[in-house]
């Protein structure tokens, strides 16, 4: 990336700025490849952009920054995504 | 517009300071895609400032300056009088403000702007109360909302700045909600191809503002449209339409759902139910979006 010579408040781009919001998760999104019929709905509403499309229209979630809104699970039209607390999923 | 023609390209880098279910990081994930990277941001104060992340990271991979509260529209005036003497016509200048930047503080700069035919967008993201601050009321506050510096629920109706920026006659002026985002992208992507000051205003349905779950962002901004507490629409030329369900509603295809469909899911609004229905506020909301549902079918020739 280009660093630019100015003396002031610069920030540039970064993964993960605020660190690793995965941690903030109480409810962990699942998603269940077998319901899913690739709308992509989930891809779309996801506030954080950690619903990572693929060239196939399938996706999986980004649990390292996922902070777990709920969003995705509730605009799932198939219900394939489930919010299960932290700790408790199978 | 289906959404797998949507690009894939993502500007918002995951690892935000936004809140878990922020509808602006949504709305600004649309912009970034309709837009794409040749773009130059300016943010005054607002949820976004918040957003980008601290200083030295950033969540957006765009270029982005930010400014006092009052200078969104004044300070991209500047940025896009550089970059016309620069002879750059490749760069979109976009100014992303929240609803307080853009009703309130600043209005004055906003309408200069659009007075001098500045060529750029702004885009006003509408959560209806200053939320960074801790959620004070604004101009663009319901009335019966609770905010922190109106306890017994806002005693005024909030502005049409829809209207306001009308009276303008700029080229391009369009309202929509994060409800639905193929239609934000649509929009922006179309005020993108013209030339001269553009407006576009999105609902942005704040989870910790209004009070309710935040997997029940999406759900929000479309059952603001559905109750008609908001309509989506673009002005072209001062040539109005009405887009997607405020145009079946309009039309009367679709009778809108009754406003407290969408009231009662909002803690803001929990004084308005609990602990006794107070009918006589609940009865002014209803009649007062019949007004303004009266008023758009006059703007069209549509007398009812």
């Amino acid at each position: 990336m280009k660093k630019y010579p100015i003396i002031t408040s610069i920030s540039y781009p970064k993964k993960g700025a605020m660190g690793k919001t995965g941690t903030w998760r109480v409810f962990k999104p699942i998603l269940d490849q077998n319901k899913c019929v690739k709308c992509l709905q989930c891809w779309i509403y996801c506030p954080e952009a950690t619903i990572i499309r693929k060239e196939d229209n399938s996706v999986e979630i980004d649990y390292e920054y996922c902070k777990g809104c709920g969003v995705c699970a509730n605009v799932c039209p198939t219900k394939a995504i489930t919010m299960v607390r932290e700790g408790e999923e199978k | 517009m289906a959404i797998k023609d949507l690009p894939l390209e993502e500007h918002y880098i995951p690892g935000s300071a936004a809140c878990p279910g922020c509808p602006a990081s949504m709305a600004l994930r649309m912009v970034f895609k309709a837009i794409g990277k040749k773009m130059i941001m300016v943010v005054p104060a607002c949820c976004t400032s918040v957003i980008e992340s601290l200083h030295p990271y950033t969540s957006f991979d765009i270029p982005l300056l930010n400014i006092a509260f009052e200078a969104a529209a004044a300070a991209s005036s500047g940025v896009a009088a550089a970059l016309e003497t620069m002879g750059r016509d490749d760069i979109t200048v976009v100014a992303w403000a929240g609803d307080g930047g853009t009703y309130d503080i600043g209005l004055q700069a906003l309408s200069g702007a659009f007075e001098r035919g500045t060529n750029f967008i702004y885009i006003c993201y509408n959560n209806q109360i200053y939320s960074n601050t801790g959620i004070q009321r604004s101009g663009a506050t319901p009335y019966a909302a609770w905010t922190t510096t109106t306890v017994g629920g806002k005693t005024e109706f909030r502005k049409e700045m829809g209207e306001i920026v009308q009276a303008h006659h700029i080229p391009y002026v369009a309202q929509t909600s994060i409800g639905y985002p193929e239609d934000v992208y649509r929009k922006v992507k179309k005020a993108k191809e013209i030339k001269g000051p553009k407006y576009i205003e999105i609902l942005a349905p704040c989870p910790p503002g209004w009070r309710f779950d935040m997997s029940k962002t999406a759900e929000m901004g479309k059952l603001a449209v559905e109750t008609g507490a908001w309509a989506l629409y673009e002005v072209e030329n001062d040539k109005i339409t009405f887009n997607g369900k405020s145009k079946l509603i309009l039309e009367g295809k679709m009778k809108r759902k009754p406003v407290e469909d969408w009231l009662k899911l909002q803690g803001r609004f929990r004084h308005l139910f609990v602990p006794e229905r107070d009918e006589k506020r609940l009865k002014e909301i209803e009649d007062h979006i019949d007004m303004l549902w009266r008023r758009y079918r006059s703007w069209v020739g549509i007398e009812k």
